[in-house]
C-alpha cells in the first residue's frame, strides 16, 4: 500500500513536470513568439529588445531559461507579471484561490446532492411522468450555456428584480471573503453556486440515472429483492452504492478541472477575481509568466484530484483494493 | 387441519409477456404442493418454465410486460398481488432463494458478512453483534472455510463453490421452512457440484427446511429428491415420487429425457436416443400438447391440451392410454431396462 501510494506521489510529480515544461515551450519558445517583444512594448528599437532579453535572461539557453523560471515560481517566488510591472505573480494566484475554492466547493455540494437526488428519483421511476419531466429539465440543465444562464440570474437578481422582497438581499457581484463574513459569502455566492452547479446536477443526474437503471438488471439486485429488505434499501445500499463508482469517477475530474480555472465563464460573469478570471486577464494581454503560474496551478489541482478519485476507488470498490 | 395444509399450494400459475408480436406464455397453468421437510425437484431444458415459475412464487418478477395469474398459498396465505411490505416479511425469513450463478448473486460492493447481516436485522430484532456471530454460525454450517475471516470477505475474494456456499447461508439465515434454488449447480465445477448438493440435501435433516429443487440435470434430481415434477414449454407434463417416476416413467417427454442418458445397468446402447426435433418456440406453442410434434406416439386425442390428472401420487399430461405405457416405451430405439 505504502510503495503504491509513493509510486503514485512520483508519477504525479512526473506529470506536472511534463506540464510545466510544455507550458513553458508553448509560451517561451514557439516560433514567433518573443517575450522580449511583448515585455518591451510596442515600437521598440532593437537596443532595448537586446537589453530587455539580457535583464529577463531571455539569450540564454532554453534549459537554463526553464531553470530559471522554475527557480523565480517555486523558490524565490518573486517572478514578476510582464504586463503589471511590479505585480508578483505567485501572491496574486494565491489570492485568487480561496475565490475559486469558495465558488467551487459550494457549487460541488449542490450538484453531488442535487445529482444524487435527480439520478436515484428518474432511476428508481423510471418511465414515469416524473422520470421524464426530470429527464427534461436536466437535458435542458446541460445544454443552457452557463454564460448565458449567469447574465440572466444577474439581470433577474442585480437590476430587475433586485427592488422585490425576493432578491432584494443580493448583495452586489463580487467576492465577500469567509474570513471577513461568512453570511455575505454566502449571500454573494449562493447565485454562482446554482449556475455554475446546474449544467452538472443536470449531467449527473443523468448518468447517475442511466447507471442506477443498469444496476438494477443485475442478478444481486434480484438477491436482494429476495431477500426481503424493502425496495428502499435495496435501491440505496446495493443499486445506489454499486452505481457510485461512475458517479465519483466523474465528480473528482470536473472538481479539479473546475478548480484549476475551469469555472472561468461563472467567474467573468459574477466579477469573481478567481484562478480562471486572472487566466483569462493574463492570456487577454499575453501576460506570459502568469499563464505559466495558472496552467501550473491547474495542473496540480486536475492532478490532485485524479489521486484523489484512485484513493477514493479504493474505498468505495472493493475489487480496486486488490488490483482487479 | 392447520397440519394438513400444505407448506405451499401453487394452483394454475400462469406467467405471460406482452412482446410486439403478441402475449407470450412461460408458464400455463402450473400446479403442485409442497409438503414440510419435502425435496422436490423440478426437471425441465431451458426454455420450460422453471425459472419463471421459481421467480413467480417469490414475487420478483417485476418486468412491467408481465401478466402473472393463478394462486400461490404459502401456508394458506395467498402470495400473488401481496403488497411490497406483506411479501417482503415472507421473502427472505420462511421462503428464501438460492440462484443459479453464484458469481452475479452478491453485491460486489459489500463483504458476505454485511449482505448476511442485512438479511437477519431486516427480519429479526437482532444486535449487529448478534447476527454477525449467527453469519459466523451459518457460514461454518455451510462448510465454508474460516468462516471467522471470510464473513469480513468481498464476494470478488471468493472462488465459485464458496460464493455459493455463502448464497446458501445467507438464503439460510432467518430459518426459511422453505428454501427455492434455481439450478444452484449449474454453475459449478462437477466436484463442488456434488458437494452444494450434499449441503442441500442436509439441510432438511439440520434446518427442517423444505427444498424445490430446479436442474436440468437429472442425476441432481436422482441423488437429492423425494418427488419430482417434469416441466416441458410451460407445463408440467409429469409428476411422482421419485422411485416411481424414475423406475416408470409415464409421459414420452420423461422417456425420452431418461433415454439421453446412458444406463447405469443392462447392455450397452449403441447410441444414446434423443428427441427428435427442438422445444417449441414459446410465440408459436403448437396446438394442443406442445410436446406433440416430436412425439413418436401422437394420434388424435393429441390434438387436444391433455390434462396432469389429479389421480394418485404419479400423473402425466397425456392421452395414451395409462395400462400398457411401459410396454409402448419398450418399443422406443434405444431400449429400456426390463
Amino acid at each position: 500500500m505504502l510503495v503504491a501510494l509513493v509510486s503514485r506521489l512520483g508519477q504525479m510529480l512526473l506529470v506536472m513536470f511534463g506540464i510545466s515544461v510544455v507550458a513553458f515551450l508553448i509560451f517561451f519558445a514557439t516560433p514567433g513568439a518573443d517575450p522580449s517583444a511583448r515585455i518591451a512594448g510596442r515600437n521598440a528599437s532593437q537596443e532595448t529588445l537586446v537589453q530587455v532579453r539580457h535583464d529577463f535572461g531571455l539569450d540564454r539557453p532554453l534549459p537554463v531559461q526553464y531553470g530559471l523560471m522554475m527557480e523565480r515560481l517555486f523558490i524565490s517566488r518573486d517572478l514578476t507579471s510582464f504586463v503589471n510591472r511590479g505585480q508578483k505573480v505567485v501572491p496574486t494566484v494565491l489570492e485568487a484561490i480561496p475565490v475559486t475554492l469558495s465558488l467551487v466547493f459550494g457549487a460541488a455540494v449542490f450538484w453531488v446532492l442535487g445529482g444524487l437526488i435527480v439520478g436515484v428519483v428518474a432511476g428508481a421511476t423510471r418511465g414515469s411522468w416524473l422520470d421524464r419531466t426530470l429527464m427534461i429539465l436536466s437535458l435542458i440543465g446541460v445544454s443552457i450555456p452557463v454564460f448565458w444562464l449567469g447574465e440572466v440570474a444577474n439581470l433577474i437578481t442585480q437590476s430587475r428584480w433586485h427592488d422585490s422582497w425576493l432578491f432584494s438581499w443580493v448583495p452586489p457581484l463580487g467576492y465577500i471573503a469567509l474570513t471577513d463574513s461568512p453570511w455575505g459569502w454566502f449571500k454573494a455566492l449562493v447565485i454562482p453556486w446554482f449556475t455554475l452547479a446546474t449544467l452538472y446536477i443536470g449531467l449527473y443526474g443523468r448518468v447517475l440515472r442511466a447507471s442506477i437503471i443498469e444496476t438494477m438488471q443485475e442478478d444481486f439486485i434480484r438477491t436482494a429483492r429476495a431477500k426481503g429488505i424493502g425496495e428502499r434499501r435495496v435501491l440505496i445500499n446495493h443499486g445506489l452504492r454499486t452505481s457510485l463508482v461512475a458517479f465519483v469517477t466523474m465528480f473528482g475530474l470536473d472538481f479539479g478541472a473546475l478548480v484549476g480555472g475551469g469555472a472561468l465563464l461563472t467567474e467573468v460573469v459574477f466579477g469573481l477575481q478567481g484562478v480562471g478570471k486572472l487566466t483569462y486577464g493574463a492570456l487577454q494581454t499575453l501576460d506570459l509568466p502568469m499563464i505559466l503560474a495558472t496552467v501550473i496551478y491547474a495542473s496540480f489541482f486536475v492532478v490532485m484530484a485524479n489521486f484523489v478519485v484512485d484513493v477514493a476507488f479504493v474505498f468505495i470498490d472493493p475489487r480496486a483494493r486488490d488490483g482487479h | 387441519m392447520a397440519t394438513e395444509m400444505p407448506l405451499l399450494a401453487v394452483e394454475n400459475l400462469c406467467v405471460s409477456f406482452r412482446t410486439d408480436g403478441g402475449v407470450v406464455p412461460a408458464v400455463s397453468g402450473v400446479s403442485f404442493s409442497v409438503e414440510r421437510r419435502e425435496i422436490l425437484g423440478v426437471v425441465g431444458e431451458s426454455g420450460s418454465g422453471k425459472s419463471q415459475t421459481l421467480l413467480a412464487i417469490m414475487g420478483l418478477i417485476n418486468s412491467p410486460n408481465a401478466i402473472v395469474t393463478g394462486s400461490v398459498r404459502f401456508l394458506g396465505q395467498e402470495m400473488l398481488g401481496l403488497k411490497r411490505r406483506a411479501l417482503d416479511a415472507i421473502r427472505g425469513r420462511q421462503v428464501a432463494m438460492v440462484f443459479q450463478d453464484p458469481m452475479t448473486a452478491l453485491t460486489p460492493v459489500h463483504t458476505i458478512g454485511d449482505q448476511i447481516i442485512e438479511q437477519i436485522r431486516a427480519h429479526e430484532s437482532l444486535s449487529r453483534g448478534a447476527a454477525r456471530r449467527r453469519a459466523v454460525e451459518l457460514l461454518d454450517a455451510v462448510g465454508l472455510p474460516s468462516p471467522e475471516s471470510a464473513v469480513d470477505r468481498y464476494p470478488h475474494q471468493l472462488s465459485g463453490g464458496m460464493r455459493q456456499r455463502a448464497v446458501i447461508a445467507m438464503a439460510l439465515s432467518c430459518n426459511p421452512a422453505l428454501l427455492i434454488a434455481d439450478e444452484p449447480t449449474t454453475a459449478l465445477d462437477v466436484t463442488v457440484q456434488a458437494q452444494i448438493l450434499e449441503l442441500i440435501g442436509r439441510l432438511r435433516d439440520s434446518f427442517g427446511s423444505a427444498v424445490i429443487l430446479v436442474t436440468h440435470d437429472l442425476g441432481v434430481v436422482a441423488e437429492v429428491a423425494d418427488r419430482v415434477m417434469v416441466m416441458y414449454a410451460g407445463r408440467v407434463v409429469e409428476e411422482g415420487g421419485k422411485g416411481q417416476l424414475f423406475r416408470e416413467p409415464l409421459h414420452p417427454y420423461s422417456w425420452g429425457l431418461f433415454g439421453s442418458i446412458p444406463p447405469m445397468h443392462g447392455p450397452r446402447p449403441a447410441r444414446l436416443t434423443a428427441i427428435p426435433g427442438s422445444p417449441p418456440k414459446l410465440s408459436q406453442m403448437p396446438q394442443g400438447c406442445a410436446f406433440g410434434p416430436r412425439c413418436g406416439f401422437r394420434h388424435e386425442a393429441c390434438a387436444a391440451q391433455p390434462s396432469l390428472g389429479s389421480a394418485g401420487g404419479h400423473r402425466s399430461a397425456c392421452f395414451l392410454p395409462r395400462e400398457g405405457r411401459h410396454e409402448l416405451r419398450r418399443t422406443l430405439a434405444g431400449g429400456v431396462p426390463a
